[in-house]
């Protein structure tokens, strides 16, 4: 069975695709000479940790909860792995994964006492700064050399961005939207009540979700840290919006636990993108941020425009 | 029916439970068997969808003992233990996650369903279940949920619980399955629940439409008050028994009140609404009158009342109010206190426009309308500066009447709000609409308690979102608006 491409059910789905694809070649045409390997290799450079940071914060979307503290959570993982993950392996590698059990915690905590996420991680978010500083009091640090290596790989033909960007997000798809488990998790943030009284535990469902948000996100400080080098204790904070926009931008809803894994991570390339082609059309960086937004809501008022095509159906 | 000597399959001894101060069920004792349809009929409240929540183990009774093939569960009995013995239940409110498709909600219903290939074997199994079930469906197993009609969700919801896997399925509860499915559809669902009693299963049927109760059904229970009131074979009731079964549920006829004259409506019109898109018949509201609302619960009388409420000092085209409007809520929790303000503040809310000097709010206005509230609603506390939380239910809903009577309004919009109130408090309210009533005030109440309805001066009665009956005070009878709430019975 062959699905139709023009339903509006269809055209939501490719959205982030084609919006990706019409910055590429927006770019392309302003500036041909960034249709190569080293041109692509360069505007998507830091792609790769806004991608990872984009899948954890859809994850806690997928419960209908917001994560306020990412930003800070990967510039702390960053300081860390520029500075214990070199010095003592061991202590680095546990510091990590006590980092993805606060997560964890965090999920547990406010599923256990209801409270609202957004209150939660925007405390957090300071905490996580805090302990960022107290880590890396200057900005410097050295990422271990491994590390280094990993994220400078060079695939052929293709740059390693576009290739680890789309294991990332077939990977994160076979599991949440195609695994018998992800389908639990997506249901959790759809109806919760539902699976409660189908007999499965909401709180194993959210301690879940934190935690697979925890794991990405430290991937996520842990790429950038490598591809800069050294770290910074407010090396991410922009993450937080970037993440949330990402998500959106990829077709996912804050309620409801509609999300695309597939759609985040087109997403996040789609922001870095934009910030490129703004480059090039020589807009001054005061208005760069600016000029993303307005390139954010065209496409949320894209998306809405097709919810209405269907609504009419 | 043959007559078994082995225990029944599910036995609820004096089975209580309580909300607060409203007792919901209050002692049930019933049996369901093995290879038996029972139907359970009452009126809004009489304790159905609490006793079915019991069975399906979402809601722990505070007392009484529930027993499953003479076995004793009551101790250990919740969601999971019901499923493990075959109970499954298809909910008013649908159990579907929107987000996912048929065969991924299918898997959440179902936890064998699991491992490499798990699609595939969900959506055979949910495909021969709805063609069993509903021959003829035109449902997509791979579409979203959100994507359906409701009639449709419906039966996906019907097809995923008859669905058998391994774990084996013993009795199903079926609370208004038919609710949103068309005549034909609903034909072919009754027709399986009789397929399905004859292999051996148990079904409880729930619903309001008593043709389709009294031609399915084995035996028919009538519950009120949170217990069991008749208990008859299906064949010995008949629609009129029935009806008259779920009225003698209500307490002793209660002294009519003395100024049960008929007022003439002559007094000139405040307020009128025709339900849109939903019959022709028109509700009109005269100055000084107490209109009820009356029929079963969630008919549309709710909305009705919001359409009423933006309809005043705004031009929309089914509804026009004349004069300034007050709402008070029947859900407390959700549309009306605001939890962290005072008990004072609760009530000014609504008029603080008039309470302005300089344009900021005057502290020594606002204090003189809560003391004179707190001695006109007797709102027990004593302090109004209190957190509203520290009040009674009952109390926290004078202060609601209090926050509508105290504002300019003209007519003042009741969603049931006696809810879970005591009797006491009641009465005391009951009197107060009275006088502000004679005072020129106009009254539009919904209930969902019949006595309420006694105390209106003319009464509208809604079925599915239309007004199906209307009467003056002289002819409201409970066995009438009854006949007017189940449809058949109307004609």
């Amino acid at each position: 069975m062959m699905p139709n491409l023009m339903t509006p059910r269809a055209l939501r789905s490719l959205l982030p695709a084609i919006s990706f694809t019409v910055l590429l070649i927006g770019i392309f045409y302003v500036q041909p000479r960034a249709m190569s390997f080293m041109g692509l290799n360069l505007m998507l450079n830091l792609a790769l940790p806004i991608a990872l940071a984009t899948i954890a914060q859809m994850f806690i979307i997928t419960m209908n909860d917001i994560d306020l503290s990412l930003g800070g959570f990967v510039s702390f993982t960053a300081c860390i792995g520029a500075t214990l993950l070199g010095e003592s392996p061991v202590l680095g590698v546990l510091a990590l994964l006590a980092c993805i059990g606060v997560y964890a915690l965090l999920g547990a905590l406010i599923h256990v006492r209801n409270l609202p996420s957004i209150v939660v991680t925007l405390g957090m978010s300071f905490v996580w700064l805090g302990a960022a500083i107290l880590v890396l009091p200057t900005p410097g640090g050295q990422a271990p050399d491994w590390l280094r290596a990993i994220v400078s790989v060079k695939t052929p033909f293709v740059p390693f961005v576009i290739v680890a960007s789309a294991i990332i997000a077939v990977g994160v798809h076979l599991f949440l939207m195609r695994s018998s488990t992800g389908v639990i998790l997506r249901g959790a943030g759809g109806n919760p009540q539902a699976v409660a009284r189908a007999g499965w535990s909401l709180f194993r469902a959210k301690v879940t979700l934190y935690a697979l948000a925890g794991f990405f996100g430290v991937l996520s400080g842990l790429t950038l840290v490598g591809l800069t080098t050294s770290a910074d204790a407010n090396i991410a904070l922009r993450y937080t919006l970037l993440s949330i926009a990402g998500v959106i931008l990829g077709g996912g809803e804050f309620v409801g636990g509609r999300v695309s894994p597939i759609g985040a991570v087109l997403g996040a390339l789609t922001l870095t993108l934009a910030s490129s082609l703004l480059s090039f059309l020589r807009i001054s960086g005061d208005w760069q941020i600016g000029a993303q937004g307005a390139i954010l809501i065209l496409v949320l008022a894209l998306r809405t425009l097709v919810n209405r095509m269907e609504r009419r159906k | 029916m043959t007559v078994t000597a082995e225990a029944p399959f599910v036995r609820l001894e004096n089975i209580i439970k309580n909300y607060g101060a409203v007792r919901a069920l209050g002692g049930v004792e019933l049996t369901f068997n093995s290879g038996e349809c029972v139907g359970l009929v009452g009126h809004n409240g009489a304790g159905k969808s609490t006793l079915m929540q019991v069975l399906a183990g979402n809601v722990q009774p505070d007392g009484g003992e529930l027993s499953v093939l003479g076995q004793n569960e009551s101790m250990s009995y919740g969601v999971q233990r019901a499923l493990e013995l075959g109970v499954r239940c298809v909910f008013q409110e649908l159990s579907l996650c929107p987000n996912l498709t048929v065969v991924e909600n299918t898997r959440i219903r179902h936890p064998s369903i699991t491992g490499f290939g798990w699609r595939k074997r969900a959506s055979l199994l949910i495909r021969s279940f709805l063609d069993d079930i509903f021959p003829g469906n035109s449902i997509a197993v791979d579409d979203l949920v959100a994507d359906l009609t409701l009639g449709q969700r419906q039966m996906v919801e019907i097809a995923t619980v008859f669905a058998k896997t391994t774990s084996s399925l013993r009795l199903v509860i079926l609370d208004e399955p038919t609710s949103s499915l068309d005549h034909a559809i609903a034909g072919q669902l009754l027709a399986y629940v009789r397929r399905f009693v004859t292999e051996g299963g148990c079904v409880i049927l729930i619903s309001h439409i008593l043709g389709e109760i009294l031609s399915t059904c084995d035996r028919i229970v009538v519950m009120g008050d949170g217990r069991v009131v008749e208990e008859r074979p299906a064949a010995r009731f008949t629609k009129h028994s029935l009806v008259e079964a779920m009225g003698h549920v209500n307490h002793a006829p209660q002294a009519h009140q003395p100024e049960t004259v008929v007022k003439a409506r002559t007094a000139p019109v405040v307020a009128e609404i025709q339900p849109p898109r939903r019959g022709s018949m028109t509700l009109t509201a005269r100055k000084g009158e107490i209109i009820g609302l009356g029929g079963l619960a969630g008919q549309g009388q709710t909305t009705l009342l919001v359409l009423l409420q933006r309809s005043a000092g705004r031009h929309i085209s089914f509804a026009r109010c004349s004069g300034p409007v007050a709402f008070v809520a029947g859900d407390r929790q959700t549309d009306g206190v605001f939890p962290l303000w005072s008990i004072g503040q609760n009530i000014t809310i609504r008029s603080l426009g008039t309470m302005r000097r300089f344009g900021l709010i005057d502290p020594k206005k606002e204090r003189e309308m809560e003391r004179r509230w707190k001695e006109r609603m007797a709102i027990r506390t004593p302090d109004m500066a209190n957190n509203i939380y520290t009040l009674s239910g009952g109390n926290q809903q004078k202060a609601l009447f209090a926050r509508a009577l105290a504002s300019d309004a003209e007519i003042i919009l009741m969603d049931d709000p006696m809810r879970g109130v005591d009797i006491g408090t009641k009465q005391e309210v009951y009197h107060i609409i009275r006088s502000e009533a004679a005072k020129g005030r106009t009254f539009i109440w919904y209930t969902t308690e019949f006595e309420e309805l006694t105390s209106c001066d003319y009464v509208y009665v809604l079925r599915d979102g239309a007004i199906v009956s209307e009467m003056p005070r002289s002819e409201i009878t409970e066995a009438k608006v009854l006949q007017s709430s189940f449809e058949e019975v109307a004609q």
